[in-house]
């Protein structure tokens, strides 16, 4: 079992998330995109721990997986919040500090 | 490996979904696929606690309260596709597309060797191996991840959390305060009138009549005032004469039982005065 197609399928699904966060303006959506470049990592990190032998990569997915919880948690909170104030999700909106 | 090839192509068509989808609960959903397909992909490879992890907390936990948040922002809430930066978009996805050139042709022009696999690592079963490292060489990363999870939960509770400005009025106070307002402003006293109830419409979106014919705002719920859906009595009634009319006219060939064969547009009645008197109404509360 080789371990290059795991690597393209991470870069194709980070690739993906990257472009979504910069084209849309839904701030969920956006969010959703994040977790999607969050997940392409731990693939790669998955796959590069099968091929050193070791748990390490295993580990640090772990961690990751921790981590975004944390950040999704932590940032749908501040969508709501900005919700209530402004009764929008689109992230063109939140623009108060340009002026 | 037959697992990659059925998954993988279902997994990128899903992330291309994610990325075109208008609605944010189809997106919502679509990542769920990508992320069962990753978990999937982890047992493949030998990381069946990660499997399990990217299944109960991925998509049982985080697309939940994803979905939750939609609920409670508002699934219409769509996107927008007006482009606030001229050229964005294109030059959004050019970089991607570079980038994802990039990526790809880096990765696959590496050769990394044969794998050594996780047969040895996992000797003790994968739980047990992982267990040993994060108790071990991670343990500091351990504690800290403790902090960051209680430091989350707490911002998210501050964040969360509306004040309540003004206490909560008792059954008493309200009371009290409508007796108050019938001494000072006259206001009637008793409930409210009942919406309008006609022979051939009989709805709570259109107000009563009072005996002068004008509508009686107060029969109304609010709520339908301010989505702007109600219906004007007196425009209802012109309506009718004028289907009778137009009975009379051709004859009884049409069947005057038929609820959708009247014109939709006037009954709504002037929408202009209805539109704006309503959306007063909805910014005051």
């Amino acid at each position: 079992m080789s371990e290059t197609p795991f690597l393209v399928l991470s870069a194709i699904l980070f690739t993906i998330g990257a472009v979504g966060v910069l084209t849309r303006r839904n701030a969920l959506v956006l969010f959703m995109c994040v977790e999607m470049m969050l997940n392409a990592t731990n693939l790669a990190l998955v796959t590069f721990s099968r091929v050193h032998g070791n748990l390490d990569g295993q580990v640090t997915a772990f961690f990751v997986m921790v981590v975004a919880a944390a950040e999704v948690v932590i940032g749908l909170a501040i969508i709501v919040t900005i919700f209530r104030t402004r009764r929008s999700a689109s992230v063109d909106d939140a623009s108060l500090l340009k002026y | 490996m037959i697992a990659f090839w059925l998954l993988a192509p279902l997994m990128v068509a899903a992330a291309l979904g994610v990325l075109f989808a208008r609605k944010a609960v189809h997106a919502a959903l679509l990542l769920a696929v990508v992320m069962i397909g990753l978990a999937v992909l982890y047992l493949v490879q030998d990381a069946p606690f990660l499997f399990a992890v990217q299944i109960i907390v991925y998509t049982g936990a985080i697309l939940m309260l994803f979905l939750f948040v939609l609920m409670l922002v508002g699934v219409d809430a769509s996107d927008s596709v007006i482009e606030t930066i001229k050229g964005q978009r294109v030059l959004a996805i050019l970089v991607g597309l570079v980038f994802g050139l990039m990526l790809v042709l880096g990765v696959a022009q590496v050769s990394l060797g044969a794998a050594t696999g996780l047969e040895a690592a996992n000797a003790d079963g994968n739980i047990q191996g992982l267990a040993d490292l994060l108790f071990s060489r991670y343990v500091i990363a351990f504690e800290f991840t403790a902090a960051l999870l209680i430091t989350a939960a707490i911002g998210a509770m501050v964040l969360a959390h509306s004040e309540r400005l003004k206490p909560r009025l008792s059954q008493q106070e309200m009371a009290a305060q409508r007796m108050r307002d019938y001494a000072d402003k006259g206001k009637h006293l008793g409930p409210l009138p009942a919406p309008g109830v006609y022979a051939r419409h009989n709805a709570v979106d259109t107000p009563a009549l009072l005996p002068d014919g004008t509508p009686a705002e107060a029969s109304v719920s609010r709520v339908l005032a301010a989505r702007g859906t109600v219906r004007s009595a007196p425009r209802l009634a012109d309506d009718i004469e004028e289907l009778t009319r137009r009975l009379n006219d051709d004859g009884s060939s049409n069947i005057p039982g038929e609820p959708d064969a009247t014109p939709k547009g006037p009954i709504e009645g002037d929408p202009s005065q209805q539109q704006s008197q309503t959306r007063d109404e909805g910014e005051e509360q």
